[in-house]
């Protein structure tokens, strides 16, 4: 069920300085967010391509990520060019379809899918633990960091956990459907997760007390900013500058 | 519940971030180093049982679950729900890093007012602990619905009824999430009320008193 896929790999993406990723992640994720002219746009989404070409993930994966996150997308498709208010391009039955909501739902289109291919290229190419000691090196406040690292080594824990309540279900001859049973069924169980939830972090909490844990985690984790980085920030800089002036230079 | 990347405007994504900031910086003040362990224990398996697909006719639909949340963790929803759609966005790319904010507040709020709302009631007697869980895990869908409808108005009046149709889209998963809050309030009342708010033990944020005089 839980699988972090795209953090194996050994691209020169994969290999960089996870800070640095991170920073310039969100640097362009913005930059592609407030942009709104198609040259911009159209742009962003090829190099956002180019980046998880770079990554060497396994393409199927990647365009099962694609497809599932651009359910709302479609969503808006359906809606969005019908109940716009602007000009008719042509008419569907009663319905005209404007001309400004195909091109805002184009922009949405383009937006969502340059940002999503960046942050798996920059984001999802490492592993959880290694972004969490990442972040509480960019001084992101160390409780969310803790909550995030426990959060995350936990939910393997309780994943399994609900596996085996679930098996326990089904060979009692659970089967789910919509009725009332269903649902009280997996409100129990989910209610007996909880509990087992609560029992763990005592037990969890008292042998990290007996182990000496004084409110502080220790990262081993060594980041360098390496000639690669270098490379690449010059790279990732030079994009979002032409990116901003794809945006805000008119070409004739 | 939670609006993709690209979709909203500047202005929006920034308000969702301070709004969220501050909700987060909140919960973090209540939430002291010796409780983080607990808090992050509960917030996996919220996370976990978030992924539980319900079925409902010939569709399923997935929890969402913050009522719950808002009802064990109180302000303590902020941060776990920010880590939680952190987590589900490295893992599943759902959402991203430019709409954390929105959809932080989109979760988190409800959870919040269903903390205040409803946190006295589900710890008295069953005939209105029960109707009063099912009502926090609608309203928390039903609240959180309507944050979404408004963060899309606020970026362009146009999307009034797309709106109009996230709210409606949601009616569904409102009532299976009230049925599911009922049964589970209920199921911890008596197994483990201690984890509800208002009881008088009211462990799910208090210290561990064993642990502290050890």
């Amino acid at each position: 069920m839980l699988q972090e896929q795209f953090s194996t790999g050994n691209s020169q993406i994969h290999r960089l300085d996870p800070r640095f990723k991170v920073v310039v992640a969100t640097v362009y994720a913005f930059v592609v967010a407030l942009s709104n002219r198609f040259p911009a746009l159209i742009a962003a989404l090829i190099f956002s391509f180019a980046l998880v070409g770079l990554c060497r993930l396994d393409f199927l994966e990647v365009a099962k990520r694609i497809a599932l996150v651009n359910g709302f997308i479609i969503f808006l498709w359906l809606v969005v060019p019908l109940t716009f208010a602007g000009q008719p391009l042509f008419y569907l039955g009663p319905f005209g379809v404007s001309s400004e909501g195909v091109l805002v739902s184009a922009r949405i289109t383009l937006k969502s899918n340059a940002i999503l291919l960046a942050f798996i290229a920059l984001i999802a190419s490492s592993t959880v633990a290694t972004l969490g000691s990442a972040l509480s090196r960019l001084r992101i406040p160390e409780k969310i960091i803790y909550l995030l690292l426990l959060n995350y080594r936990y939910i393997f824990v309780m994943e399994e956990e609900y596996r085996r309540l679930l098996r326990s279900a089904s060979i009692r001859g659970f089967r789910p459907t919509s009725n009332l049973h269903t649902y009280k069924t997996y409100a129990y169980l989910i209610g007996m997760l909880f509990v087992r939830a609560s029992d763990r972090a005592e037990r969890v909490y008292k042998a990290m007390l007996c182990r000496g844990f004084a409110g502080r985690f220790y990262s081993l984790h060594e980041f360098s900013f390496s000639r690669l980085d270098l490379i690449w920030l010059v790279v990732m800089t030079i994009a979002i500058i032409g990116l901003e002036i794809l945006e805000w230079v008119k070409i004739a | 519940m939670h609006i993709s990347e690209g979709v909203l405007s500047g202005p929006v994504l920034i308000s969702g971030i301070v709004l969220a900031a501050a909700g987060t910086a909140i919960g973090l003040k209540k939430l002291d180093y010796d409780h983080i362990p607990r808090a992050a224990i509960l917030s996996a398996s919220f996370f976990v049982a978030s992924l539980i697909h319900i079925p409902i006719g010939p569709s399923s639909v997935h929890l969402i679950l913050n009522g719950i949340v808002g009802i064990t963790l109180g302000w303590g929803a902020f941060p776990v729900i920010l880590v939680a759609l952190t987590l589900q966005a490295i893992f599943f790319q759902f959402g991203g890093i430019t709409t954390l904010g929105v959809n932080t507040m989109i979760m988190a709020l409800p959870a919040v007012l269903c903390y205040y709302l409803f946190g006295r009631m589900v710890s008295k007697k069953a005939s209105i602990a029960i109707p009063a869980a099912f009502v926090c895990g609608a309203f928390s869908i039903f609240f959180g619905a309507i944050m979404v409808g408004l963060a899309l108005i606020f970026t362009e009046e146009n999307f009034l009824k797309v709106s109009y149709l996230v709210v409606m889209v949601h009616l569904p998963i409102m009532i299976i999430e009230g049925i599911i809050t009922a049964f589970c309030v209920a199921f911890l009342k008596k197994v483990q009320p201690d984890m509800l708010p208002g009881s008088s033990e009211q462990i799910s944020f208090a210290p561990q008193k064993e642990a502290a005089g050890d």
